[in-house]
């Protein structure tokens, strides 16, 4: 299956995070890369969205969007570092 | 950076034009929208009378503030969207619209050093937004587009890419069929190719790469093995559907 890339996150995450998430650092548990959460792989629909370490393939988070809900799990990211609002708001 | 609107924008069809002979230039009149960055894309939301929901994501070729967008959409023949909005949008229709969206696939004007864009087919839509707003703040940095194709017949916005007042140099790269006369025959985009026809790592480029996942695949890890350091390297990948 073809993966897409961490920039398709932006959407469904828009409305569960305050902070821009593909511009946001994040850092693997399983082998320690750190990068920006755009530059995850991301397997798409029609489930819902799995973003893989672009190092090591793990599984870094899982969306899972159904009946008006959705799901998030951030099991294999050991932190995110998120600029304050302040700097985010740059334009 | 420009944060999204919240919620679903209603977008109403505007204006089309066709660009090649499966894909269409679309803009919407978008009450709510709050411009967006050069690169970012939109989430857009078809609903069919039965309730049935079909979202995807397109890069938007326009950029800056105001309430219109400008998509470039090429016709997917199994696709759920796509072939709607190429070929069943009319005038004043409207669609669901979430966003603007993305950061990191983005060319903001402060940017001063030089920039590489590598697009394959209608990958080359960001570029378009990019390549737009280098021209209207007269940014001195280097840009130039490296742009494959399958055919001539393919190009999408090539007026306004061969035009003398764009900024950035277009280097055009056909991979089926060769315009009479052309130098290099058909063929897909290789190493060498990258090597002779794009920013060397010497200059420092931040590259951005856009297209179908095999074709990202392939160019990343080439301008890799040239001696790109893979954090210079954006991608933004598309899948099938």
């Amino acid at each position: 299956m073809d993966h897409l890339d961490g920039n398709v996150l932006a959407g469904p995450t828009a409305d569960l995070f305050l902070f821009e998430p593909t511009t946001t650092q994040g850092q693997c548990q399983s082998c320690a890369d750190i990068a920006m959460l755009g530059q995850a792989m991301v397997y798409g629909q029609p489930m819902g969205f799995v973003a893989r370490c672009r190092n090591c393939d793990n599984v870094l988070i899982v969306i899972i969007e159904r009946a008006g809900q959705k799901s998030l799990s951030m099991r294999g990211l050991r932190w995110l570092r998120v600029a304050d609002r302040a700097m985010n708001d740059r334009i | 950076m420009t944060t999204p609107a919240a919620g679903w924008l209603t977008g109403s069809l505007a204006r089309a034009h066709p660009l090649t002979a499966s894909a269409r230039s679309i803009t919407f009149t978008v009450p709510g929208w709050p411009g967006n960055d050069a690169g970012q894309h939109v989430d857009v939301r078809l609903t069919s009378s039965d309730g049935y929901q079909a979202v995807r994501s397109y890069s938007i070729a326009s950029a800056g503030p105001g309430g219109e967008i400008e998509l470039g959409i090429d016709r997917l023949p199994d696709g759920e969207v796509s072939p709607f909005l190429v070929d069943d949008l009319a005038l004043g229709d409207t669609v669901e619209l979430r966003g603007p969206l993305g950061g990191w696939f983005v060319w903001r004007p402060e940017q001063t050093q030089p920039v590489q864009l590598i697009a394959g087919g209608s990958g080359v839509v960001p570029f378009i937004a990019m390549t737009r707003t280098h021209a209207s703040v007269c940014s001195s940095a280097p840009m130039q587009l490296l742009y494959s194709l399958r055919t001539p017949n393919d190009a999408f916005f090539r007026d306004e890419l061969s035009q003398p007042s764009a900024t950035a140099r277009t280097t055009w790269h056909y991979t089926r069929t060769v315009p009479p006369g052309w130098s290099r025959s058909a063929g897909r985009l290789t190493a060498e190719d990258l090597k002779s026809k794009t920013l060397p790592p010497e200059q420092a480029p931040l590259t951005y790469v856009c297209g179908p996942t095999g074709f990202v695949e392939t160019v990343s890890r080439a301008l890799t093995s040239l001696g790109h350091a893979p954090d210079t390297i954006r991608t933004e990948r598309f899948g099938g559907t």
